[in-house]
């Protein structure tokens, strides 16, 4: 076979792929500009019927049966995104930067605990969790929504890498110029972990994106839905599903935790790849 | 006054001792190498002066002053390392003024100081870029740099060539021993380079396993070497140390059978002590009536070339010999009573006639 024809074969391997995960994206676009009764039949056309897009207007102004609107979905689920990313991340930062950098009595049973929760998901410590919640009467609150999901040991264990790979001559060189713990830390380990707090702020935008069944126990108040859960809430189980605007939703919902990772993207793999430097 | 006094500092690693007990003063201004193989101790030493390790026992004193229980920044020192460690995210400029902005100094101030620490390195040109853009040599006259313009007490040298290829290494020895001169900054300087030693020294600690074993000038430590281990490790290619024993009075050594005269030297042992004789490889001279030893190997050097002799089992002899000297399947050579070593079997030591 030619290297050209061998060329080919992966090209075409890519291709398929492709098009496996953009055909249901292509699908929710295209659907959501169709009609409902359409789409319940299960005639979708791969076509998107643009006078249709008004749609989009619709849903996110007055949302649709069974949830409002959309746009105050998107900003809770934009809040609880960001809350859960940089609650992790200044959480996590100050105690891996502590087991890592210092010695203290206990210093490995403290990082033993931490790695410990890795086995405790949000979901695996769901009613206990909801009943310290509801002892502090957090049920229905933005604060609930976020602080259970903030806690967590991945991104303890990330950093505590990310800091293994310092060169001890760097916090020594430091140590000479007379940079204290907490100069340290602001002047030399943050910036020089940059790119790797980027690729975790992406991880985690995306997972505080996605979370479902914690907002969907916690918080009742339809004023508290993400937009994870309105969509599930706009598929009715009496009334009539209006699928165009669960798609247009689904659409909608997609973009964010896209626009992040695309803008953050340089940083995300940069993170991921390079060690210390 | 002393730039630099220790004080029996000794160091152990839970129930390994690294460091048993080194005294040591330098005077003010004075550049001291440290030298030996890994793991004789000189890096830590290097540490406790530093202050980034604690020593067991014993004290520190820079200028006078004990800084044994001082922070690193308390100590007014100054450290480059083997990689640099220059701040990956900083300029050339930031990483210089690093310490110095710590320490609150006036902007004006600080910028004064970095010019002239750039200028004197030739780092002018390079002030906005970061550590990940420069060469080699840049990032080592940076880590340099950052070291000057705090204006120490001492300077630090822990191994700063050894990342450079060869003929940098070369020119940046050249250029750490001006600027040491110029300054007139107390130092001291970790290697294991017995030629980055001999050339950047005023006096070579040399180190084994913990033990100060010799404290000399250059010149001192080359053509009076204190024991067997320095003898084998000053000097390259290394001196040949050939057991043998005394006789006649302890004027002459017998070694591999043949009786070689230590000419107007006698040593006051019985005959048959046993002894290790010593002759650098520069040394010894072909005689047509000297002793025969098989040639192994013949390495050419480009104008002059090394032969390693000697019979398989037996005691072994390197010689320089000046590039197109006769070669055969033997070689006779003389050893001159001026440039012979005598050391106890025993304890390793040089004997004094």
């Amino acid at each position: 076979m030619s290297r050209r024809a061998l060329n080919l074969i992966p090209h075409a391997v890519l291709i398929l792929a492709i098009l496996l995960f953009a055909l249901p994206i292509w699908i929710a676009i295209a659907g959501s500009t169709q009609d409902s009764a359409v789409i319940a039949r299960g005639e979708v056309s791969l076509v998107p019927n643009l006078s249709g897009l008004g749609v989009y207007r619709d849903v996110l102004m007055d949302g649709s049966a069974g949830a409002g609107p959309v746009w105050r979905a998107l900003l809770v689920s934009a809040g609880m995104a960001l809350a859960i990313a940089f609650g992790k991340i200044a959480l996590s930062l100050p105690s891996a930067y502590a087991v890592t950098f210092f010695r203290f009595p206990f210093r490995m049973a403290a990082f033993w605990l931490i790695f410990l929760t890795l086995m405790l998901p949000v979901e695996v410590r769901l009613i206990p969790t909801f009943q310290v919640m509801s002892s502090l009467d957090l049920i229905n609150s933005f604060t609930g929504l976020t602080i259970p999901l903030i806690a967590s040991a991945t991104a303890t264990l990330l950093f505590r890498q990310t800091f293994l790979a310092v060169p001890d001559e760097l916090v020594e060189a430091a140590r000479i110029d007379g940079a204290g713990p907490l100069r340290f830390l602001r002047d030399i380990l943050i910036p020089v972990s940059g790119a790797n707090i980027a690729a975790l702020f992406v991880i985690l935008f995306v997972y505080g994106w996605n979370q479902y069944l914690w907002p969907l126990l916690v918080a009742t108040d339809p004023k508290l839905d993400t937009v994870v859960i309105s969509i599930v809430k706009m598929i009715g189980v009496d009334t009539a599903t209006e699928w165009n605007k669960v798609m247009a939703t689904a659409v909608l919902a997609l973009i964010p935790p896209v626009a992040v990772v695309l803008l953050m993207q340089r940083w995300f793999v940069k993170g991921l790849t390079e060690g210390d430097k | 006054m002393a730039g630099l006094e220790l004080d029996g500092l000794r160091k152990s690693f839970g129930t390994t001792e690294i460091l048993k007990g080194v005294d040591l003063a330098l005077a003010d201004g004075e550049m001291l190498v440290i030298v030996g193989a890994s793991g004789c101790g000189k890096s830590t030493l290097l540490r406790i002066v530093a202050g980034l390790e604690t020593p067991t026992m014993g004290r520190v004193r820079i200028d006078g002053r004990d800084v044994t229980d001082l922070d690193p920044s308390a100590r007014d020192i100054a450290m480059v390392f083997q990689n640099y460690a220059l701040y990956p995210h900083m300029s050339v400029f930031d990483n210089m003024a690093y310490g110095l902005k710590i320490r609150g100094l006036p902007r004006a101030e600080i910028r004064a100081k970095v010019d002239a620490a750039s200028s004197l390195l030739g780092l002018e040109a390079l002030l906005e870029r970061k550590p990940r853009q420069l060469s080699g040599g840049q990032r080592q006259r940076v880590a340099m740099g950052r070291a000057i313009v705090r204006d120490p007490k001492l300077f630090l040298f822990d191994e700063p060539l050894s990342n450079l290829d060869a003929k940098l290494r070369v020119q940046m020895r050249g250029e750490i021993r001006r600027l040491q001169r110029r300054l007139k900054v107390t130092s001291l300087y970790v290697t294991h380079d017995q030629v980055e030693a001999m050339t950047l020294g005023d006096r070579l600690l040399v180190m084994h396993r913990g033990v100060p074993v010799q404290l000399a000038t250059p010149t001192e430590v080359f053509e009076r070497p204190a024991d067997t281990y320095v003898a084998g490790f000053i000097g390259s290619p290394a001196m040949n140390l050939l057991p043998g024993r005394l006789g006649r009075n302890g004027t002459m050594v017998t070694v591999a059978g043949a009786d070689i005269d230590l000419g107007s030297r006698r040593f006051d042992r019985p005959d048959g002590f046993p002894v290790v004789l010593g002759i650098r490889p520069e040394h010894v001279v072909l005689d047509a009536s000297g002793m025969a030893w098989p040639v192994e190997v013949v390495e050419l050097l480009g104008s002059e070339m090394l032969v390693h002799a000697g019979r398989p089992g037996e005691a072994a002899l390197t010689l320089k010999l000046a590039n197109g000297a006769p070669m055969g399947d033997t070689i006779r050579v003389a050893f001159p009573a001026a440039h012979l070593h005598v050391f106890d079997q025993a304890s390793g030591l040089r004997m004094e006639a």
